[in-house]
């Protein structure tokens, strides 16, 4: 992607805009898999993120325990997925849910192929878009790095389009550049990349690479100290945002020297 | 008639489940451990808006499903 020559001044990226809304962090972070509510919330907050992506699942009935009280709503902007959903029947069925529980309009749409490889179903991903656009939903949603998909899905009405860097919770990091560039320069509505993140370093690329922002959850709750990798995350954000408006060299294949090459020693 | 023959038997979250005649959507989440403010109720396939939970009674062979957020990515 190529961005206008600019003056930065500014120390920390713009705030993401999206569906009419302007979040003040453009790394999205996932609720699940951390030891427990503090370190989450720790991590969370170490990230910087607004937000934070949940799940909507049966209530465990001798259980009181509820995600719902842990999250401060003030500070952050729930985001609820239909993780678990292998068709789009099912989807459309949690977006209603999650309307129920009072979380709005906006959800993450995911409607998975199979348990394997947690791969989207594109059809019934796009079905699903396309049913929940017209019900007034938002809906971001998570897809494969398949240009032609991305575009059917901006078509459809999406209010951002979210590929996946590679599979959901692998740590791959991003397996295809070329098709996320492609996706990239030819989509108009935001484009965050979704899954697959390992490290802080995959989140640099996902930026430089022209993203508006990225969704994790597995990079930041697997980690051994996942407060420390939660603050290697936003900082790698930054780092890929300032990248890609800065305008890397171009790659040569052999050596330019930065030091003068005349008044040498010896010459 | 002892209380086993009066109770109402009905499916909760995919689970055999007995309760008692007159019981209502929220009666049936006041008696739960999680707070009734979390969660969503389908009855049936179909969402019971909170505002109808007192007024609506469970019968006999309901498929109920009550749900909350959990953590997920």
């Amino acid at each position: 992607m190529n961005f206008e020559p600019t003056c930065i001044t500014e120390t920390k990226p713009t705030p993401l805009e999206l569906g009419g809304k302007t979040f003040r962090s453009r790394l999205l972070v996932g609720t699940g898999k951390y030891a427990d509510h503090q370190t989450m919330n720790a991590a969370l907050e170490a990230s910087g993120c607004e937000m934070v992506t949940v799940a909507i699942r049966r209530v465990d009935l001798s259980s009181s325990d509820n995600l719902l009280s842990q999250l401060d709503r003030e500070r952050y902007f729930l985001l609820p997925n239909t993780a678990g959903c292998f068709n789009a029947e099912d989807a459309i069925r949690v977006c209603h849910l999650s309307r129920e529980l009072g979380l709005g309009d906006w959800v993450k749409l995911e409607v998975l192929g199979d348990k394997k490889t947690l791969l989207p179903d594109p059809i019934g991903t796009l079905e699903a878009c396309q049913s929940l656009v017209s019900e007034g939903f938002k809906v971001m949603v998570y897809t494969s790095d398949d240009p032609v998909l991305a575009l059917r899905l901006q078509d459809a009405g999406a209010t951002s389009v979210m590929p996946a860097g590679s599979p959901i919770g692998s740590g791959q990091g991003i397996l295809n550049r070329n098709n996320l560039s492609i996706i990239l320069e030819q989509l108009e509505v935001p484009v965050i990349i979704d899954a697959g993140v390992g490290t802080a370093s995959d989140v640099t690329i996902a930026m430089e690479l022209g993203a508006e922002g990225v969704l994790l959850n597995t990079g930041i709750a697997g980690a051994r100290d996942p407060v420390a990798m939660a603050h290697a995350m936003r900082n790698a954000l930054d780092a890929g945002w300032f990248a890609a408006r800065a305008g890397r060299i171009q790659k040569r294949r052999y050596a330019q020297a930065s030091s003068p090459t005349e008044g040498v020693l010896g010459e | 008639m002892n209380d086993s023959t009066a109770v109402i038997e009905v499916r909760l979250n995919g689970e055999s489940h007995s309760v008692q005649p007159g019981t209502t959507v929220a009666t049936l989440i006041e008696g739960l451990a999680i707070e009734s403010t979390a969660v969503a109720v389908e009855r049936n396939r179909k969402i019971v808006p909170r505002s109808l939970h007192p007024s609506t009674a469970i019968e006999a062979g309901d498929e109920l499903e009550v749900v909350t957020i959990v953590g997920g990515g």
